[in-house]
C-alpha cells in the first residue's frame, strides 16, 4: 500500500524561519546571514563593517561557532550587542538552524536595532541549505582559498545575494587571478554584486557598506 | 555533514504518516525527490537512515531517490534551460540573472507499506 505524503523534509526549519522573518519584520530589523568557509576573515570583516555603520545604523550580532566564545569577544569590542551560539550542545552542528536563531534573537532588544547580522558557522556547504529567516545572504570568500571555490560550492554562491572577496592585500604574494575569482562567482550567480575588500587594510569597504545601508534603509 | 539531521526529519515525517490502525506496520520503500543542487550526499543519507531506523517500522526500508534536475530561467531574455554543471550563465544572451525553477527539492513523496 502506497501512502502519499508530498512534504518537505526541512519543513520544520522552514516554518520556524518564516516565523523568524515575521518576528524581525514586526520589529523593523533587517537580517543578514553571513556565510563563508572557516578562516575567510568573516569576523574581522564584520568588526570593520560594524564600526563603519554605527552609530547611524544600530547593529546587533548573533555569532555561531561549534565551540568557543572567541568571536563574540572580538565582536563585543565594537560595542554592538552580541549573542554567541555554540552548536556543540546540539551535536556540533555544521550550520545554524532557524530555531537557534529564534532562541538567540529573543535574548536581544531588537526594538533598539536596525540591522541584525548573523555570522554563520564557517562552512561553504550546509549553511546554504538552511533558511534562518534572514532578509539577505552574504558570502565571504578570501583570495587565499583559490579562484575556483565558487565552482566547487555552487549552491552557496547561488543562494547568496552579495559576495565579498576578502584579503586582497595578499594578492602580491599569491598566484591568484582576482578577475577570474569574480568571473567564477558570477558564472554561478550572474549579476550578483561582488565587492573586493581587505579587512586588514580596510580597502574597498565603501561599496559594501553602501550596499548594506541600501538594504537597511530600503 | 547535516545528513543525520535530514534523515531524522525524514524519519519523523514518515512515521507520522503511517495510519494508526495498521498493526505492526513495515515500510518497504520511501520515495524521495532530491534536487541536484541540494546539499545532500545520498550515500551519507542512506547510511544515517539505516542507523536511526533500527527497531522502527522503517527498519530495512529502501530509499528510492528521484534526482530532480536543475532547471532555471533567465530574467533578461526568459530563456529556460537545464543546468548540468556549476555555471548558470544564460547560453542564449550570456547576460541576466536567473530564477531557479527546480533542483533544490528535498521532499518525501510517499511511503510504501508491506502488505503482510
Amino acid at each position: 500500500m502506497e501512502i502519499n505524503i508530498q512534504r518537505k523534509v526541512l519543513e520544520a526549519n522552514e516554518t520556524q524561519a518564516d516565523r523568524n522573518r515575521k518576528y524581525f519584520s514586526e520589529r523593523k530589523v533587517f537580517v543578514l546571514n553571513m556565510m563563508s568557509s572557516p578562516g575567510s576573515g568573516k569576523t574581522e570583516t564584520l568588526s570593520i563593517t560594524i564600526k563603519r555603520l554605527m552609530p547611524h545604523i544600530r547593529v546587533g550580532i548573533i555569532v555561531g561557532d561549534i565551540c568557543t566564545r572567541n568571536d563574540a569577544d572580538r565582536l563585543g569590542a565594537t560595542g554592538a550587542p552580541v549573542v554567541q551560539i555554540n552548536t556543540d550542545q546540539f551535536g556540533g552542528d555544521c550550520h545554524l538552524a532557524a530555531h537557534l536563531i529564534d532562541r538567540a534573537a529573543r535574548e536581544m532588544d531588537l526594538d533598539s536595532l536596525d540591522l541584525l547580522i548573523v555570522e554563520n558557522i564557517g562552512n561553504l556547504v550546509c549553511p546554504a541549505e538552511f533558511d534562518i529567516g534572514e532578509n539577505a545572504k552574504a558570502v565571504v570568500l578570501s583570495v587565499t582559498e583559490g579562484e575556483d571555490k565558487p565552482l566547487k560550492y555552487p549552491l552557496m554562491f547561488q543562494v547568496a545575494d552579495v559576495a565579498l572577496l576578502n584579503k586582497i592585500d595578499l594578492l602580491p604574494y599569491l598566484d591568484v587571478d582576482l578577475n577570474l575569482a569574480v568571473d567564477n562567482i558570477q558564472k554561478v550567480h550572474p549579476k550578483i554584486p561582488v565587492f573586493k575588500i581587505s579587512a586588514k587594510t580596510q580597502e574597498g569597504f565603501e561599496g559594501w557598506i553602501g550596499w548594506l545601508k541600501g538594504c537597511v534603509n530600503g | 555533514m547535516h545528513e543525520m539531521g535530514i534523515a531524522q526529519q525524514m524519519v519523523n515525517i514518515a512515521l507520522e504518516s503511517i495510519p494508526r490502525d495498521i498493526v505492526n506496520p513495515r515500510v518497504e520503500n520511501l520515495n524521495l525527490r532530491i534536487g541536484k543542487l541540494a546539499a545532500v550526499v545520498e550515500d551519507s543519507l542512506k547510511f544515517c537512515f539505516e542507523i536511526i531506523t533500527k527497531g522502527t517500522p522503517l527498519d530495512g526500508a529502501t530509499l528510492l531517490i528521484e534526482s530532480v534536475p536543475v532547471k532555471v530561467r533567465c530574467r533578461a531574455c526568459f530563456h529556460g534551460w537545464e543546468v548540468e554543471g556549476p555555471v548558470f550563465t544564460c547560453p542564449a544572451c550570456k547576460d541576466g540573472a536567473v530564477d531557479i525553477l527546480s533542483g533544490r527539492e528535498l521532499e518525501i513523496s510517499s511511503i510504501e507499506l508491506a502488505d503482510d
